[in-house]
């Protein structure tokens, strides 16, 4: 077994809080049988060699809630710019696309950097690669803000993997 | 009761206010890149100020579980979304309106 049973576990967990949320029936039949059906698909899972750290990486759960917090409020500021620059007349953007490197070391930290640059506003990640992103933002400004490596250095890195 | 009846009605006509203005956002700006910007407002604060309204209007049940079901799925499937777009676009060849002023400063901040 290459990862270790921890992994198989918290799957397993996370989808039967799932069902559990999705049902809402807390009588014994119904929950036996959401439970039969969560061992039934990380038994499968399993079998197809499907889980591994980034499944569900749940070594990263405190690390990437930290990072969320960061996320949303990076979110919002960005969102409070692009708006600005919506409803200001006459030359508002100035478009840049730049290939930027990458220093993070792990898979999963490189797409969670390129997914959190696409979800903030005025940043679209359009290309990835092992030692680039390519991305288009609306604005110098947050060009230049990418590049200091701001948002690069709150993203946690998957250590587990690196080591390896 | 009222109190919450307002601070929601609150939250959804803001995330109304904000849907509009990715609209008018997509129709100002230039070109393909640029509009996915403002799409990404519709997206994020846009999406999460209609679903913290009805999280409060439906109370704690298991509807506003389900609606945080959904903003955690919209938070990770439209930045995906964006990407394939953005990616096609520029596999596919679109060339980008750049900005010339500023073009080639951000070029000179890549190592190589």
């Amino acid at each position: 077994m290459k990862y270790p049973v921890k992994h198989i576990i918290s799957l397993g967990v996370l989808l039967f809080t799932l069902w559990l949320c999705l049902s809402g029936q807390l009588n014994a039949l119904m929950i036996s049988l959401g439970l039969a059906s969560t061992i039934a698909i990380v038994a499968i899972t399993h079998r197809m060699d499907c889980i591994d750290h980034e499944t569900y990486p749940a070594h990263m759960n405190l690390l990437l809630l930290r990072f969320w917090l960061f996320l949303a409020r990076e979110i919002v500021v960005a969102n409070i710019d692009v708006i600005k620059r919506i409803f200001k007349p006459g030359k508002n953007i100035s478009p840049q696309l730049f290939e930027l490197p990458l220093t993070l070391k792990s898979d999963v930290s490189r797409v969670i950097y390129a997914n959190a640059i696409t979800l903030t506003p005025g940043t679209v990640s359009a290309n990835l690669d092992r030692k680039t992103v390519t991305v288009h933002t609306l604005s110098i400004e947050a060009a230049q803000d990418l590049s200091s490596g701001r948002m690069a250095s709150a993203v946690p890195e998957d250590y587990g993997v690196v080591k390896r | 009761m009222l109190f919450i009846e307002i601070i929601s009605w609150l939250f959804i006509v803001a995330g109304a206010l904000l849907g509009i203005a990715g609209g008018i956002g997509i129709h100002r700006f230039p070109d393909f890149y640029s509009r996915l910007h403002a799409v990404g407002i519709t997206d994020t604060l846009c999406a999460a100020m209609f679903l913290v309204g009805l999280c409060m209007q439906t109370g704690v049940s298991i509807a506003s579980l389900k609606l945080m079901l959904i903003f955690i799925f919209l938070f990770f499937s439209s930045p995906t979304a964006t990407h394939a777009l953005a990616n096609a676009a520029l596999l596919g060849g679109l060339k980008p309106e750049l900005d010339e002023e500023y073009h080639g400063h951000c070029f000179d901040r890549h190592p190589d």
